[in-house]
């Protein structure tokens, strides 16, 4: 595992499968097969002892005694903030707010900067390819602000129309937020060429990275966007850690979010003035365990490589893609050039459910539905795709085992 | 597969590929849409009610094997049965399938056929499968025009 990152020779999935305690469960008396990680991403130990070393050893609140504790948790929790500053490639530790996750990102910067900046008859543009976290918080804000939502739509291969999405941008064009990576399909989005296009319309841009921070290196200021969400139980972190990125001079100009502690420089009864960044925006005792295993998961991908993460998923993707392709029956949904780790498809004459009920007993977990992304089913015409999601610990064998299991649910329902 | 066999019994799947009723109903006096928004199933049920008795029945819409064998299983249970007993077929199926997962159940005579469905309750997660049709049902018999599952 400390052998240089991005070399795929030195990459061991046997060795990395080893430091994920859940790969030696049965279910249903068969091996784990766990092909949802862009549900959810499983924890290596390295992240699950840090979590529980701060519980035993470290934790107290942060920012707020004098004690040691609060020293030492106050410290471990900022250094984890200039873990994903680092992640991410940003500047300055204070671009970075620490919250939940990327569903709050997203309903952060509505709220904030789209409260203050856009107003009636102004437009908000995102593409056909966002899953509802992406849509639904635009929603809110431009039903309030009397403004309206545009969608870049999205081409048979489940690509977004370029031409289409700068020929959706106008002057009323306050906010364009588009996915990396899309979380049904795993197409890799242009983001740098799409932010580029929404400043020469005067937008912002803001970059959904929930299903691309587990399978890219992100360097938000190559891509030059003004915010930047992710989800670290996505990227092998603890659920409800995450963070946004946002440029320095859009943050200080944006009012609070939420009020509370930690957000405030002093308080009267009068008026109250606001703490400097990021805290403005981390009201509240925040999630300081999670956190602190969220900078754990972060060091733990860098001592993998997300390089050789990268490489490695790209192999089983076209091992898979190929795989699935030879088997009658089976439709793959989105063949973007560009895509990562996500195959996502549906069976002849058996509904996504039953397909996961068969798989399921094979011990093989896969996501049914329609991946909190119902517009982009609408699109196919389909209700719900079964999605097969790779990630680092993943191997051809399972892929293998997927496969068997489809033929089992073919069999059943023939 | 066993306990596979269990819930995907041969006339589940065998109602699931040949849908009885499935059509619109002409003459239909009471409908209503059910959807699971967790799944994105989606069913209509029609009937047609005179003189408290269910004179015909028939569905539409899209699922899974088990909820559009659920669907077709009930019209054909309910053709001809009163109100008041399509109301306590309901209770009966509902309570059929939504018994703790680990305890054996078994199935009331009144149920008949749709004793087939008794697998159903060791897959929490397919309950509502199930159901839906019945929920839309009785959505219809009482007026509404809508049920969800959640």
């Amino acid at each position: 595992m400390s052998a240089p990152a991005g070399t795929k020779a030195a990459f061991d999935v046997e060795a990395i499968r080893r430091e994920f305690p859940v790969l030696e469960e049965k279910v249903h008396g068969r091996p784990l097969v766990y092909l949802d990680s862009a549900a959810s991403a499983q924890k290596p130990r390295a992240v699950i002892d840090a979590e529980r070393e701060v519980y035993e050893r470290a934790y107290s609140n942060v920012h707020r005694g004098v004690h040691h504790l609060s020293v030492v948790a106050t410290d471990a929790y900022e250094k984890a903030r200039g873990k994903v500053r680092r992640f991410l490639g940003a500047a300055a530790s204070r671009e970075i707010v620490c919250l939940r996750g990327t569903t709050e990102a997203v309903n952060l910067v509505a709220q904030s900067y789209g409260r203050k900046h856009v107003g009636a008859g102004d437009e908000v543009l995102v593409t056909g390819l966002e899953h509802h976290s992406n849509i639904v918080p635009w929603q809110l804000l431009c039903e309030e602000k009397g403004a309206s939502l545009r969608v870049a739509p999205i081409d048979d291969a489940g690509e977004v129309d370029l031409v289409a999405f700068e020929r959706l941008l106008s002057p009323r064009t306050r906010i364009a937020s588009f996915a990396h990576v899309s979380n049904a399909l795993g197409t890799v989005n242009p983001v740098r060429r799409m932010t580029e296009l929404a400043h020469a319309a005067g937008a912002v841009a803001m970059v959904d990275g929930a299903q691309a921070a587990p399978h890219l290196p992100v360097d938000v200021q190559a891509i030059g966007c003004d915010f930047y969400a992710f989800s670290g139980h996505k990227v092998y972190g603890p659920s409800g850690a995450g963070a946004l990125y946002g440029k320095a001079a859009l943050l200080e100009a944006m009012p609070p979010w939420q009020g509370g502690g930690d957000m405030i420089a002093s308080v009267t009864f009068e008026k109250s003035t606001w703490n400097e960044l990021p805290y403005k925006f981390e009201a509240g005792t925040p999630n300081i365990a999670g956190a602190i295993a969220l900078g754990a998961a972060i060091d733990w991908v860098g001592r993998v490589g997300l390089g050789a993460i990268a490489a490695h998923e790209h192999e089983l993707l076209l091992y898979g893609t190929g795989l699935l392709e030879d088997l009658p029956g089976l439709r793959l949904v989105g063949s973007a050039r560009e895509k990562a780790g996500v195959l996502s498809f549906v069976l002849d004459g058996v509904h996504p459910h039953d397909v996961g009920t068969v798989l399921d007993h094979e011990g093989i977990a896969v996501r049914t539905g329609h991946h909190c992304a119902q517009p982009v089913m609408d699109r196919f015409g389909i209700p719900a795709t079964t999605r097969a999601s790779l990630a680092c610990f993943n191997t051809r064998e399972e892929l293998d085992a997927l496969v068997r299991g489809l033929r089992k649910v073919q069999e059943m329902f023939r | 597969m066993d306990d596979l066999r269990e819930l995907y019994q041969e006339t589940i799947l065998d109602h699931s590929k040949r849908p009885r009723n499935f059509h619109p109903l002409a003459g239909a006096n009471r409908s209503a849409n059910g959807h699971n928004p967790l799944c994105g199933d989606r069913t209509t049920v029609y009937l047609h009610v005179a003189d408290d008795v269910v004179r015909d029945v028939s569905f539409q819409g899209a699922g899974c094997s088990i909820s559009t064998a659920s669907a077709s299983m009930m019209t054909d249970a309910l053709k001809g049965k009163t109100v008041a007993e399509a109301k306590a077929l309901f209770e009966r199926f509902h309570e059929l399938v939504t018994a703790d997962p680990a305890k054996a159940v078994s199935a009331p005579a009144e149920l008949g056929k749709l004793a087939v469905f008794a697998g159903v309750h060791e897959f929490p997660i397919r309950v509502k499968c199930a159901s839906l049709p019945w929920h839309t049902m009785k959505a219809a018999l009482e007026g509404g025009d809508r049920a969800t599952t959640e």
